[in-house]
């Protein structure tokens, strides 16, 4: 994998998100807060209307990171969830950003640091992925 | 309503065991538009995992879900998750904090094995949020 050298920029991915997304991924994780599907629930609790579950926009920054590195086996992923993904109720939803750069290489690792925005705002706090490589 | 301080070091009884198996892996990938088609687990899919821990954690403490934000996730793997897993995963709060009367709990999430070996680490932070004031 040429392509993981210190310094490299990574293609950025973009991922639509709707609320049907959330709803099937509410019933794959288990994570059934009503937040991430009642607009009712979600302005009760003071946020702006439904927004995504994080760890939805985490498996898309995931996603990205095995399309990078064809599914290069992770060792490590993390990130802070610093601002909410608001999801219309429409059908185009809205629309996720995952870019990425490699920080360093060595060891068989490879450390991958991520940037995740949607409408232009950083929407994960210090998102970063490790991954092995050959060699 | 805070949380109990003592809780800092607790650790819950383990989750029910957890087969992986392709079908939910395939189901778990395409429900963020992914596909799988063979390997490893998607690399945030061990939150299935670590999800039912979390809420048999806050059930325990009456804490709704509704009130609870994610504000942080961390995955460390000591081996990939493959299909043919059967996996428990074992909860303990290790931090817990209150700033402008929000709870902000750090969990740790480990999920062993059927052989006892730890295969990945979850930590949460996870958010209560206050009662708005009437």
């Amino acid at each position: 994998m040429t392509h993981l050298e210190p310094g490299a920029v990574l293609a950025p991915q973009e991922y639509a998100v709707t609320r049907a997304g959330l709803v099937a991924y509410a019933a794959a994780s288990g994570d059934l807060n009503p937040i991430h599907w009642s607009d009712r629930v979600a302005t009760q609790v003071g946020l702006p209307g439904v927004i995504a579950h994080g760890m939805y926009t985490m498996a898309l920054a995931a996603r990205a990171v095995a399309t990078w590195t064809h599914d290069a086996p992770v060792l490590e992923i993390g990130c802070k969830f610093t601002a909410p993904v608001v999801v219309p109720d429409d059908d185009e939803g809205v629309v996720v950003v995952v870019g990425g750069s490699v920080k360093s290489v060595e060891d068989g690792r490879a450390t991958i640091v991520l940037e995740v925005t949607c409408a232009g705002t950083k929407v994960l706090g210090m998102p970063r992925a490790v991954v092995a490589v050959d060699g | 309503m805070a949380l109990d301080p003592s809780l800092v070091g607790r650790s819950f009884p383990p989750t029910r065991p957890y087969a992986v198996t392709e079908e939910r892996l395939r189901t778990f990938a395409a429900a963020s538009g992914a596909t799988w088609e063979g390997g490893p687990a998607p690399a945030t899919f061990p939150i299935v995992l670590a999800f039912e821990a979390m809420n048999a954690f806050l059930e325990s403490e009456q804490v709704e879900l509704r009130r609870i934000v994610h504000g942080e996730q961390r995955f460390t793997y000591e081996r990939p998750v493959v299909p043919g897993d059967v996996l428990t995963t074992t909860l303990s709060v290790a931090s817990l904090r209150q700033i402008g009367g929000n709870d902000i709990i750090g969990t740790r999430s480990e999920v062993h094995d059927e052989t006892g070996a730890l295969v990945c680490t979850a930590g949460a932070t996870l958010v209560h949020r206050a009662e708005e004031q009437a």
